[in-house]
């Protein structure tokens, strides 16, 4: 075994500003492998991965290929060691030939010898198999193939580790077949390739061995072979160590007597497939899957936030059409994204800014809300909430992540909506807010108001919701209620049902 | 199939198909002027005359052509070109040497250069600012340097500033029967060379393909181990160079310095490099549409005048709407071709 071993990381640490991303992770590569690193959001899959590229420097830890330490000072210093990276985005100019983009960067001479780099990329292509003509302009191939001519550079390089960084992600079945072929190809011929996917299909359809990530934690190695989906599922996901289940199982989730509020039929977007869905008044239910299975896409349909391709949907009965957000809020609807660096906060503006923005675009730019009002309306949900800012003027960039938090909530419970989404509402939030956002979810629920949450966090949703939905791969593959409402069953329900 | 990879033709690159977009305008436009306005475009001096002027606006839409592939912009061409008449002018006045006022001029394109490259590339601040303030900075030092317009008073330089190649085949009898011949400046030859070097640089040297992958995509040009700032800090080299040399063929043009000389240079650059084919948004570009660029703009504003709209605002008018409608004619083409890729 020690003779095929290519690359070693060992004890690998990163810590961000206040972050400890990474804390001694073990990573073996071996020659003529495919292996895929998992984990879910926040893992520390991208921190090791960027270590290896040398786009972060680790805190501790030592790295050696073939046998040799090595230190990984810049991507330029990985290629040149032999690692090789294909990112999701495609990292060549669209606006060069496929042959330009095989040698830039990497030439001899200052002279470009058209002719020669055609030649000889169009060697490589050939041998694997790739349909691109080396003197096509690059952004005229499609995604796949722009792919696959960003392996062959790595190929040229003679790379001995190949990372591809989610390469699925943006390709159709018949390509990822194509992708696979050409990783197989290039295995057996003794390449060490690093698979990075949330598609747990994928990874069992290629990889030969599995290391599982959490929290910045090593979870294990294996060999795909012996490790049924259920438990990588078990295994990505894990349990928490559980101060908050003082959040008691006694409390009443049940509330099946409400009118159904919003329906959905066939709904569709541009990310999300068709899929139906309802929620009732008071009820509080959760999206669950992993990363990229689609339960983000699907409730960015419901609010309207990509382009909705289809459906119809009802509200209290009534058939409406929400196709933009402002449709959804003026239908009693509003939607906490996912990441609120982007979609959520404006970090420049106050608290009290933040705090108003929703409502003041529902009642049009028009008709301002008076200075006064909106300083009563930010005391009062600092208050309510239990914000911790230096006044309500406080740009809201300088908050913890918790506290923005909060301050979002209190933008759209300003709203007095009736149907609340809430994506991922306690990531990267302490403990003590973790509690507080879980708790207000149930008390609204209580006075009424549907919510649909989102959490990476099973546990979570099983003490919040009363029903959840369970998506794999962008499909709803499982509905649970009641006494299915359990973590084996879930994570069987999002493993594919298998063992 | 593999046999015909090798024969087959590529469809046009970007760039390509633009430029030829331009070529077949400018022909097309030229033709039609040569037929319902006839008169001076009948005669080969005309092209030569709209070299003769704009020799110096060739040179720096060059540089501006390979500054906007590389995703960035430079608008302090124009009053570069400015400083470096003016001074040229009083250092020659004042019993200068003539090659060492050729140095001079190289030299402060150069030094233009060299400071706003480094500011943009290496402190990363932005290309338009930091070019508006050398526009302004440079504009002010012509002003300092003298308020009242110059006239160069130097044997050496009357000699070269008067020097043509006469060409009498092309020539055109005049109506008092004598036979004036075409006339090119020397300035024209300046500006063909600097087309033909960069267009050399651009095509098979490793830093204008660098140019272009920078401005294609940045982080990409990271990725793939170009060291972009370098990169970046030669295009604006390259183009605070170039103004140079405009400057000084802007001089052997005029003969004199003013305060005003090359006012707006600048912004017709910047059109005529976009009517070339030249994306703002870099990657896509080449000079020799930049030089047909130009062309098109100086022959729209000829027939504008030759139409009998004689006042100035016509030109810039007849200007303002060119612009759009190759912007739109690029925007539209190259979206047909994506639809068609993506199809």
């Amino acid at each position: 075994m020690q003779d095929n071993c290519l690359l070693q990381m060992r004890g690998i640490e990163k810590n961000f500003p206040g972050v400890r991303a990474l804390g001694g992770v073990d990573f073996t590569l071996r020659k003529g492998e495919i292996h895929a690193l998992m984990g879910e959001n926040g893992a520390g899959k991208s921190t090791l991965i960027k270590i290896l590229t040398g786009v972060y420097q680790m805190d501790g830890g030592e790295i050696s290929l073939e046998g040799n330490k090595v230190s990984i000072r810049s991507p330029q210093d990985a290629q040149m060691k032999g690692i090789s990276t294909v990112y999701q985005e495609i990292t060549l100019c669209p606006n060069l030939t496929v042959a330009e983009n095989m040698y830039i960067g990497r030439e001899d001479s200052a002279w470009v010898k058209h002719k020669e780099y055609e030649k000889r990329a169009g060697a490589i292509l050939d041998s694997l198999g790739i349909p691109a003509r080396s003197s096509q302009q690059l952004g005229d191939c499609s995604l796949a193939v722009q792919q696959m001519v960003a392996i062959a550079r790595a190929v040229d390089m003679k790379c001995k580790v190949l990372i591809l960084d989610e390469p699925t992600s943006s390709l159709d079945d018949k390509e990822v077949n194509m992708l696979f072929d050409l990783m197989k190809d290039l295995k057996s011929q003794g390449v060490g390739i690093i698979f990075v996917t949330h598609f747990l299909e994928q990874v069992y359809e290629v990889s030969d061995r599995i290391t599982v990530l959490r929290n910045g934690e090593l979870v294990g190695e294996y060999l795909t072979e012996e490790l049924p989906q259920v438990e990588l599922v078990a295994k990505m996901i894990g349990k928490e160590l559980d101060e908050l289940s003082a959040l008691s199982e006694s409390e009443d989730k049940d509330h099946e007597a409400g009118e159904v509020f919003y329906e959905a039929k066939n709904l569709s977007s541009s990310d999300a497939l068709p899929f139906d869905f309802s929620i009732r008044k008071g009820e509080v239910n959760g999206f669950t899957g992993l990363l990229g299975s689609g339960r983000s896409e699907s409730v960015r349909a419901i609010f309207g936030a990509d382009k909705v391709s289809g459906g119809t949907i009802k509200i209290k009965g009534d058939p409406v059409k929400i196709t933009k957000p402002i449709d959804a809020m003026k239908n009693g609807i509003g939607y906490l994204a996912e990441d609120r660096k982007r979609d959520g906060i404006i970090a420049e503006l106050s608290v009290r800014e933040n705090i108003i923005l929703a409502l003041q675009v529902m009642n049009g730019f028009f008709k301002p809300i008076r200075r006064s009002e909106a300083e009563a309306f930010a005391d009062e949900y600092i208050k309510v909430l239990n914000i911790k800012t230096a006044s309500r003027e406080t740009p809201v960039g300088s908050l913890s992540g918790g506290n923005q938090q909060k301050v979002i909530l209190a933008r759209w419970l300003l709203t007095h909506p009736d149907y609340l989404i809430l994506d991922e509402p306690t990531r990267g939030i302490d403990v003590g807010t973790k509690l507080e956002i879980q708790k207000l979810v149930l008390k609204l629920a209580e006075e009424g108001v549907s919510v649909t949450f989102i959490s990476s966090e099973v546990e979570e949703m099983l003490r919040t919701c009363s029903r959840l939905i369970v998506m794999r791969d962008r499909h709803i593959v499982g509905e649970l209620k009641g006494k299915d409402l359990n973590q084996a069953q879930v994570m069987k329900t999002i493993a594919g049902g298998e063992s | 199939m593999k046999k015909n990879t090798n024969v087959q033709r590529e469809p046009l690159t970007d760039t390509q198909l633009l430029m030829t977009i331009t070529i077949c305008i400018f022909i097309g436009m030229y033709l039609l002027a040569m037929l319902f306005l006839g008169g001076g475009f009948l005669h080969a001096q005309q092209i030569f005359d709209m070299l003769n002027d704009n020799a110096s606006l060739i040179i720096v839409t060059f540089g501006l052509t390979i500054v906007m592939i590389g995703g960035g912009i430079d608008i302090s061409v124009g009053a570069v070109t400015s400083l470096v008449v003016m001074s040229c002018v009083l250092y020659l006045n004042n019993g200068g040497n003539l090659f060492v006022s050729v140095l001079l001029a190289l030299g402060i394109g150069l030094a233009f250069g060299v400071v706003q490259g480094f500011l943009i590339s290496y402190l990363e601040i932005q290309p338009f600012i930091v070019t508006l303030a050398g526009m302004f900075f440079a504009r002010g030092m012509t002003t300092i340097l003298s308020v009242n317009p110059q006239k160069v008073d130097h044997e050496g330089f009357a000699r070269l500033r008067d020097s043509k190649i006469e060409i009498p085949w092309l020539g055109y009898v005049a109506k008092n029967g004598n036979l004036v011949p075409a006339r090119i400046e020397l300035g024209v030859i300046v500006a063909l060379l600097c087309l033909v070097f960069i267009f050399i640089l651009l095509k098979y040297l490793r830093l204008g393909r660098d140019f272009y992958a920078m401005g294609g995509n940045q982080m990409s040009a990271l990725m793939l181990g170009i060291n972009v700032k370098r990169t970046r800090f030669l295009s604006y080299l390259i183009s605070g160079l170039l103004s140079g040399i405009s400057g000084y063929v802007f001089m052997m043009h005029t003969g004199a310095g003013n305060a005003t000389n090359a006012a707006g240079m600048e912004m017709n650059a910047i059109a005529s490099s976009i009517i070339g084919g030249t994306l703002l948004t870099g990657g896509v570009g080449n000079v020799i549409g930049s030089f047909f660029g130009t062309m098109t703009l100086t022959t729209i504003k000829k027939i504008v005048v030759s139409s009998g709209l004689n006042d100035p605002w016509w030109q810039s008018i007849t200007t303002g709407g060119m612009l759009c409608f190759f912007i739109l004619l690029q925007s539209v083409v190259l979206g047909q071709r994506a639809k068609k890729k993506s199809a």
